[in-house]
């Protein structure tokens, strides 16, 4: 690889025939395209252990108090969680399809395909928007504004905790999400992705795809404890 | 080799080419730079404004524990005082140091390569790492904080004062520190010039790579922990609160599961830059390579299963505190390796006494007592009697000062004729040397003594009995306080010169960055350099810089 690279670099600036796309430190589109790719995973790694620590101390307070994380998961509706869930997953494969659109040069399918995800994200957070304000009703936000009185209060006030820390920054990279999303479509209608430049796309599909793999893990975690 | 210096210090000034310097000077343009050179410069300025001032804030500490009654702070004031040394020596100067300084000048040359993988991240890294200082510096001006560098819950939940805002910098200089790594990391893989496989690498890349992955790894772990804190003064949301049904021992784990490999994100590039300046400064191939190199990831590797270490006071159970000592015992056999390897490189060198290696040495000496005395405190009885006492002080100064500190300085001195293509007055700089050198000992080795007698950490009073031992860490302060600013000094006064003096390679060094004029273009290389000998082939001449490549 390396050699050819070399040689590539030096005619691409020589006859200045290269993609307006190639950034100056890189010897061809390839190496640009590893590299970033190199760098995403290295981000998700970083994602992982930061959603690791939450749910390395929900397995440990969980395991503290069995009997009330037990009790605690009836105050979440597990129709509402299967629903995003499905939400979600439907939102990968149109992000897939996405990437593919973009790979095989189909504008069309591409700004589809952006919309259908968009449209996805949104619907789990106005699923997400009706789940947090019940919480509300019933008093079971976390810390200050838990007003909630029953059985196993106390750690049924932890679950409710780590349940909003981890829905909570879950929703934060949903809503991330989509802005990136909004700005590729923006992007994409302009006719900035193709074949040979995809990058963007194919990085933020694999964001995509742990954002919703981590609601994969809550979703059982928080709803379908028994 | 004076020949060759002399050679390419006439090729450097006769033609009066432009260098990264000298290009595009206007404020604008440095401030929106994305040269990894010019960002290297800017977070060394950065790293050093912010050591002088952790350093002054210690030199404020010794001062007051000159007598053990209240001289001119209040126990207050001396929480707060200590607490923010530890914090901006940690998070705003050792941590960046190394890495985003000199790793920034250094690595994409080393490699051949015209910048880092990633150009604007790296400039952004820079901005949040500013962002990061500023919300520290406000923390500081709102009042102080006074819970120590590590943050422990429930004082620090429950305490007065900006914890919250503090907590929330060390958050975002984790971001920063993250960005680099990132960059690091990708640049490694896809930048090497051709012909450079994973074991042409420097083993300053090595040890870079490694700190990179930590750096990765384990910030993300001290992010989530800082916000869960943040969460917790605000809301109450009693994860480590047990009156709620949290665990504070569960804070502990966390955060030394960060900070435990932070140690090594510390003293990894302490040890990469020795493993350069060795080999050169003795002009023989560094002894056993490979070893060098994989004793930096097993040490990045290992370094993540021993938090526990700090704990063995905190309650956990004693099978564990059983494994984590095993542990900890582990993590010293590939520190004990690179020792021994730098010493078979010498063997039978031919030695040269110049600045960086004089700091190498002083390097040497320092880390291996550090390294050893974390042995000690790594065997659980012998920590139930030293826990929060001065020798832990003390041990960690030798690693973090003496080891990392000393072997930045080291850096500095021997990369800044490539920075900034001037020499410094090496006699002044080696007196520089030596006054460290003595006042780091005078300093601490006093600490070793009164810790292991029982003098506490973090206390503004002490008995009288350990007055002689605090007057004598006094006075080595002072003494290391001025060899720091002889050392600056000496550089500084370099920068007047009108002439870039240095040449091009004058240590004779056989590693890439050597292989570009000094300073060098603002694109590194003149088109792509190509492998032409390894990194510590002293049998070759070294690779001139005017033929790197050829020009097109």
């Amino acid at each position: 690889m390396s050699s050819h690279a070399i040689t590539a670099d030096h005619e691409a600036h020589g006859h200045g025939h290269h993609d307006p796309n190639l950034q100056h430190h890189f010897a061809e589109m390839g190496q640009q395209f590893e590299c970033s790719k190199i760098g995403m995973w290295l981000f998700l790694a970083t994602e992982v252990l930061l959603f690791g620590g939450l749910f390395v101390g929900y397995g440990l307070m969980q395991g503290q108090h069995p009997e009330a994380f037990k009790s605690a998961h009836h105050h979440l509706d597990w129709r509402m969680g299967a629903l995003n869930t499905i939400v979600l997953l439907i939102s990968s494969f149109t992000m897939v399809m996405a990437v593919w659109s973009a790979q095989t040069n189909n504008q069309k399918a591409l700004i589809r395909n952006l919309i259908l995800t968009i449209g996805c994200a949104c619907t789990f957070m106005v699923v997400k928007y009706f789940e947090y304000s019940h919480k509300y009703h019933e008093g079971l936000l976390p810390g200050a504004f838990y007003s909630y009185t029953g059985p196993h209060q106390n750690a049924e006030f932890v679950f409710f905790s780590f349940y909003f820390m981890m829905t909570g920054l879950h929703g934060i990279h949903v809503t991330a999400g989509i802005v990136v999303l909004c700005y590729l479509l923006y992007r994409a209608k302009q006719g900035a992705y193709n074949s040979s430049y995809y990058t963007p796309i194919d990085l933020t599909g694999l964001y995509w795809h742990l954002v919703d793999l981590i609601w994969i893990y809550l979703f059982p975690l928080f709803y379908l404890i028994s | 080799m004076a020949n060759a210096t002399s050679t390419h210090t006439h090729t450097g000034t006769s033609q009066p080419q432009l260098n990264y310097l000298t290009e595009n000077t206007s404020l604008k343009d440095w401030l929106t730079t994305i040269d990894h050179k010019r960002l290297g410069l800017m977070y060394l300025a950065a790293v050093m404004a912010f050591f002088f001032v952790g350093g002054a804030l210690a030199l404020l500490l010794r001062l007051e524990l000159l007598t053990p009654k209240q001289d001119f702070m209040d126990s207050a004031t001396y929480n707060k005082v200590f607490t923010l040394h530890g914090a901006i020596m940690v998070f705003l100067f050792i941590i960046p140091s190394v890495p985003a300084a000199l790793g920034n000048f250094v690595l994409p040359l080393m490699l051949g390569a015209k910048d880092v993988a990633f150009p604007r991240l790296n400039l952004a890294s820079f901005y949040v790492y500013c962002l990061g200082a500023i919300m520290a510096l406000a923390a500081i001006i709102g009042g102080g904080v006074d819970t120590g560098w590590t943050f422990y819950t429930p004082y620090s939940t429950t305490t007065d004062g900006p914890v919250g805002l503090m907590a929330m910098a060390v958050f975002v200089l984790g971001f920063s520190s993250i960005f680099t790594g990132i960059n690091f990391v990708a640049t490694v893989h896809k930048l090497r010039a051709p012909g450079m496989g994973w074991f042409q690498l420097p083993l300053f890349v090595w040890g870079i790579y490694a700190t990179a992955l930590i750096q990765v790894l384990a910030t993300p772990v001290l992010g989530i922990t800082a916000v869960l804190m943040v969460m917790e003064r605000a809301f109450h949301i009693g994860i480590f609160d047990a009156r709620l049904g949290g665990d504070p021992v569960l804070f502990q784990h966390f955060f030394w599961f960060y900070s435990h490999p932070a140690v090594y994100i510390m003293i990894l590039p302490g040890m990469a830059i020795i493993s350069e300046i060795i080999p050169v400064f003795s002009k023989k191939t560094v002894f056993g390579y490979r070893a060098i190199g994989f004793s930096s990831v097993s040490i990045a590797f290992i370094g993540f299963l021993v938090w526990g270490h700090h704990m063995f006071t905190s309650g956990q159970s004693d099978l564990a505190s059983a494994i984590f000592a095993f542990l900890t015992y582990l993590v010293a056999i590939p520190s004990g390796i690179k020792i021994w390897n730098w010493l078979a490189t010498m063997y039978q060198g031919s030695i040269e006494m110049r600045t960086p290696m004089l700091y190498a040495m002083s390097f040497l000496l320092l880390f291996a007592i550090g390294g050893l005395t974390g042995l000690y405190l790594g065997a659980i009885s012998v920590d139930i009697h030293l826990h929060d006492t001065y020798f832990v002080v003390a041990h960690f100064h030798y690693v973090m000062m003496g080891g990392t500190v000393i072997a930045f300085l080291g850096g500095i001195h021997y990369w800044w004729p490539k920075m900034f293509g001037k020499m410094y007055n090496e006699k002044l700089a080696d007196i520089a040397c030596w006054i460290i050198f003595i006042g780091f000992n005078v300093t601490f080795l006093n600490q070793f003594m009164m810790g292991s007698q029982g003098m506490p950490r973090r206390y503004w009073t002490y008995l009288d009995e350990f007055q002689r031992y605090h007057i004598g860490s006094t006075i080595g302060s002072w003494i290391l306080g001025f060899g720091l600013v002889m050392a600056a000094g000496v550089l500084l006064s370099s920068l007047r010169k009108k002439e870039y003096d240095a040449g091009d390679n004058p240590w004779g060094s056989r590693t890439m960055e050597w292989e570009t004029i000094s300073p060098p273009i603002t694109h590194n290389f003149e088109g792509q350099p190509v492998l032409r000998h390894g990194p510590y082939d002293f049998r070759v001449e070294p690779t001139p810089a005017t033929v790197a490549g050829g020009r097109h």
